[in-house]
């Protein structure tokens, strides 16, 4: 096949997915088969997309052209490559996994919530490979609304409400501020393509440019840069496989990737290193890493704590991209990947306490650790990554990081990775100490539904299998960081 | 002459002569039927003519044989070809509609005469477009009105004559103003056709005559076309008029409207006297935006859900009206546009609503409560619609914020984009309440029973909605002959 094909293909094959799963939605066991199938097949095809590019001719795929000499055309570039190989990977395993977790949690709508998934993913795919900000912008709001359904998924008022916030602030900001910006690029520049080294110039002023990269990162709410992250934690009413593939992976990264982009391919990095707003930025992103740190530590609910963590590590990146040096967006880049298996495990072993042991609570997980030793081994490995420790793949992206804030002689930077990873293991470590040493507390183990589960083992077999390899990846990442670590670099050398 | 030549007339007699026919079978059924018959050889007629005049430029063509200025000359460009075929291609689909919906809301002994109404609706409007004659056009405008004030009348509810009471005194001010602004350029120039107006009106324009007849004119149309402050008569008329006439007129009444406006402003008095010599420019640059705001407001608030469409429309023909303030090709082309977009939404909507009120028999907030189960076909219209209507990509109403944010950031007024985009949030919140009400409000216990709406309802609906996203993708036609129109508008006298 050729590069357009593939192209063609990848965007294809989950919106087939959704509606193969539509129409079997009367044989569940065929209608995940469908969704497994279908995430197989797409893996297969960004795979074999990444192994025979050539950058230098990159393919490009216009599917129409809405404003004239502004087309919607895919053209994959290494980043979006990146993020495409981790979102299509982990679909098929968070199947798996929500396989599991459904049947056994008894939820309702399950057809309607497997085709969002599958919808959700395509959009996904759209953003990593397009071509140019229009593109992208296009299929970051198809997305907006293809979660909507699944983080309303329980139709409950809680669930109202935070759809309402969900898609009031994601829309909200993308329509009032990144729709403006990219109006405003278009009108200044003529072009919204994706150019290294970026699509300015020496035109356009540098108090024009800081007023438009601070609408480009407000107007991306999927990165959940303070003030406009909460929307994350009240999506977390979600069940789980929304949580840990979409509010982990695929809608954050999205948010990331975009002001990555912007960054790298709008501004272009040497331009962002002389932006007076970068600066400001920079300096909002620290504080959305170390406020959201701390928030993390108060928080009792398992899922709420992850949230914060994900905003806080989201913001990482942003911090990479606002550097403004070659080795801050690597590090950026790098995150997007290494963040991904590490936070998507912790996520599963969330869901997978919540099936089997019916805790929410951290305070509840006392002495869980002996009677499900896998899935706690595997959070124990998905937080080492979050500390940003060997042997994890987390300690790859924050290296990078380091070196980075350290080129751009960004001392505050520096500080606020160092305080932050203190942070982390401050609300990380606890869980894993109370799961392996200390002893179970029957008094805790009442719960929702009345009744304790006291005799309860390891999670059905089909989550276990998704988290063990989740946390393999997190790990494995570490040792081989070769192949995204040679993607990221090419997006700087480009 | 071959029948091909006489296009120009037959659009507007096929209508206007299946009228009274209808009057004379005066039986339902049949009457439907010549209705729509009358209505499709319309619409072919309207297609070659865009067809015809895109590709040879403006047709002239003279009534009986006489030339003008002592004939009345019927001349079609660009403009009016593409707004001769909104109309045509709206009509239809609302005969369609209008078959199940009007023998559940109309008395059967009165259907026949209802078509026949609408035949002259139909018949006014797009007389309006064709004609080259500026009495003429007043008096297509009154066919129209006359007759749409009867079929409004024909409402259901009590309220319905109160509303056609109330827009026949408002439609008839803003006639007699256009018929005296009319009077006084023909007191000045001698002249009624447009083109002669045009060549002869610069060398009085000066007059205080002149000057009287454009504010005449400007405010009669105002009043027809519904413009912030001139719209009260609009949210009754549209609320309690039968289902298929919201639709019908929601969607081509005022759109035709704003045809004369741009007619009479652009190419009668020209570009250089009505937005630079006359502060015009301002004037609807101001009222747009204080009508997008103040309507999309007051429609957050509404409970009858026709209502509140009916209040969005207002706000709509704010952007329109912005559009054209700017006083840029590109302002202009977004006008146009809008008008082609618009018509697609709010005909999806208002016939969706149709459906709703034909199973349901009203359309507060409160009936829709768990509609999304029970009509998954019509929410699903009224939802794309609805994001339409925010400007979501891929629909259409995207395109067109797009080329107005596009046309306020030409001329560097930032701050007008900006009230652009909390238009569209405002639209968000207003559609969203409806979707709420609709995916997740507990349905009334008697709801069991009720079922989709019938196939000749959502066949319409559904080719409106595929309209929607087909526009919104490929363009080449909706922004192709708009843009080419706005440059003709603006050329004559730029």
């Amino acid at each position: 096949m050729s590069g357009a094909q593939l192209l063609a293909c990848i965007l294809a094959v989950p919106m087939l997915g959704a509606i193969g799963v539509a129409l079997t939605r009367h044989r569940p066991n065929l209608r995940e088969g469908v969704s497994i199938a279908a995430g197989i097949v797409l893996f297969l095809l960004v795979a074999t997309l990444a192994a025979t590019i050539s950058w230098d001719a990159a393919p490009t795929l216009v599917l129409a052209e809405p404003v004239q000499g502004l087309a919607l055309a895919l053209t994959p570039e290494p980043l979006g490559m990146l993020f495409a190989l981790v979102a299509s990977f982990l679909w098929p395993i968070t199947t798996l996994y929500a396989l599991g977790y459904m049947r056994a949690h008894h939820e309702q709508n399950q057809t309607r919530f497997y085709v969002a998934f599958a919808v959700s993913i395509g959009a996904a795919m759209g953003i990593a490979l397009a071509g140019n900000m229009l593109t992208l912008f296009v299929f970051y709001e198809i997305l907006s609304v293809a979660t909507y359904p699944l983080v309303t998924h329980a139709g409950t008022d809680k669930a109202r409400r935070a759809g309402r916030l969900y898609l009031g602030l994601l829309m909200g900001t993308s329509i009032g501020f990144l729709l403006l910006a990219m109006v405003w690029t278009w009108q200044l520049t003529g072009t919204l393509d994706f150019t290294p080294g970026g699509v300015f110039g020496d035109k356009v002023g540098s108090g024009m440019l800081s007023v438009l990269l601070v609408l480009y990162v407000f107007g991306t709410g999927k990165a959940a840069i303070m003030p406009f992250h909460r929307w994350l934690p009240a999506a977390m009413v979600a069940p789980t496989p929304v949580s840990a593939l979409l509010h982990a992976v695929a809608v954050v990264k999205a948010g990331v990737f975009t002001i990555l982009k912007v960054a790298v391919y709008i501004f272009g990095i040497d331009t962002i290193a002389g932006l007076a707003a970068a600066d400001w930025l920079l300096a909002l992103a620290g504080f959305t890493i170390l406020m959201a740190s701390i928030i993390a530590l108060r928080k009792d609910n398992l899922k709420a704590r992850l949230a914060y963590s994900t905003i806080s590590q989201l913001s990482y990146i942003v911090l990479g991209a606002m550097l403004g040096v070659v080795a801050g967006a690597v590090g950026g880049g790098l995150h997007i990947a290494m963040h991904a298996f590490g936070k998507i495990t912790l996520f599963f072993c969330a869901g997978a306490i919540m099936v089997t042991a019916h805790k929410t609570r951290v305070s509840q997980l006392n002495g869980i650790g002996r009677r499900m030793p896998w899935t706690m081994g595997a959070f124990a490995v998905g937080a080492v990554s979050m500390i940003g420790a060997p042997p994890a793949a987390g300690f790859i992206s924050k290296w990078y990081l380091v070196l980075g804030s350290l080129d751009a002689q960004q001392l505050f930077a520096v500080a606020v990775i160092v305080i932050s990873t203190v942070l982390n293991a401050a609300y990380f470590m606890p869980i894993i100490y109370a799961a392996f040493f200390k002893p179970e507390d029957p008094a805790q183990d009442q719960d929702a539904h009345g009744g304790g589960h006291a005799d309860h083992g390891e999670a059905p077999w089909p989550i276990l299998l998704a988290l063990v390899t989740t946390a393999l990846f997190a790990v494995l990442l570490f040792f081989f960081p070769g192949a995204p670590l040679a993607l990221v670099q090419r997006m700087v050398a480009l | 002459m071959t029948l091909l030549d006489h296009l120009p007339v037959l659009v507007v007699l096929l209508p206007l002569f299946a009228a009274p026919l209808c009057v004379l079978i005066d039986r339902a059924r049949p009457a439907w039927l010549l209705s729509l018959i009358a209505s499709l050889l319309s619409l072919a007629a309207a297609i070659t003519l865009l067809m015809q005049v895109s590709s040879s430029g403006a047709i002239r063509y003279q009534l009986g044989g006489w030339a003008a200025p002592w004939g009345i000359e019927y001349r079609i460009d660009l403009l009016g070809a593409y707004v001769l075929l909104i109309v045509s291609a709206i009509a239809p689909l609302v005969m369609v509609f209008a078959l199940r919906s009007v023998e559940k809301e109309i008395p059967r002994q009165r259907i026949a005469r209802f078509y026949a109404a609408m035949l002259l609706v139909f018949a006014g409007l797009a007389g309006i477009t064709v004609t080259g004659d500026a009495f003429n056009l007043f008096v297509f405008l009154e066919i129209s009105s006359l007759a749409s004030y009867a079929v409004i009348s024909m409402g259901s509810d009590r309220r319905a004559l109160n509303a056609a009471f109330q827009y026949l005194v408002m439609g008839t001010i803003g006639a007699t103003f256009i018929l005296i602004g009319i009077g006084f350029l023909y007191m000045m120039t001698g002249t009624l056709n447009m083109i002669d107006l045009a060549e002869r009106l610069p060398a009085v324009s000066e007059t205080r005559t002149v000057r009287a007849g454009f504010a005449f004119l400007t405010v009669g149309i105002g009043l027809k076309l519904a413009l912030f402050p001139l719209h009260l008569w609009l949210p009754n008329a549209y609320a309690y008029a039968p289902s298929a006439v919201t639709a019908f007129l929601a969607a081509t009444a005022t759109k035709v409207a704003v045809y004369a406006l741009l007619r009479f402003l652009l190419e009668i008095f020209g570009v250089q006297f009505s937005l630079q010599a006359m502060p015009l420019d301002l004037i609807l640059m101001v009222l747009g935006l204080a009508g997008i705001v103040s309507a999309s407001l007051v429609a957050v608030f509404q409970q009858n859900v026709k209502r509140m469409l009916a209040y969005s429309s207002v706000a709509q023909i704010g952007y329109m009206m912005l559009g054209i303030g700017l006083a840029s090709t590109t302002g202009v082309t977004a006008a146009i546009l809008h008008v082609f977009n618009h018509a697609l939404m709010k005909g999806a909507l208002f016939l969706a609503l149709g459906a709703v009120a034909y199973r349901i028999g009203s359309v507060t907030l409160r009936d829709f409560a768990g509609l999304g189960r029970r009509m998954p076909w019509t929410m699903a219209a009224i939802v794309i619609g609805g994001l339409s209507l925010i400007g979501v990509p891929p629909t259409v109403g995207f395109v067109s914020k797009w080329y107005l944010v596009l046309g306020t950031l030409e001329q560097g007024l930032w701050p007008v984009a900006l009230l652009i985009l909390l238009g569209s949030l405002l639209a968000l919140i207003y559609v969203w309440r409806l979707v709420e009400a609709a995916y997740f409000g507990q349905p009334p216990s008697d709801a069991a029973t009720l079922q989709e709406a019938p196939l000749s309802m959502l066949i319409p609906v559904w080719i409106l909605v595929g309209a929607n996203i087909y526009f919104g993708v490929y363009t080449e036609v909706s922004v192709g002959v708009a843009s080419r129109a706005a440059i003709q508008l603006m050329g004559i006298e730029g």
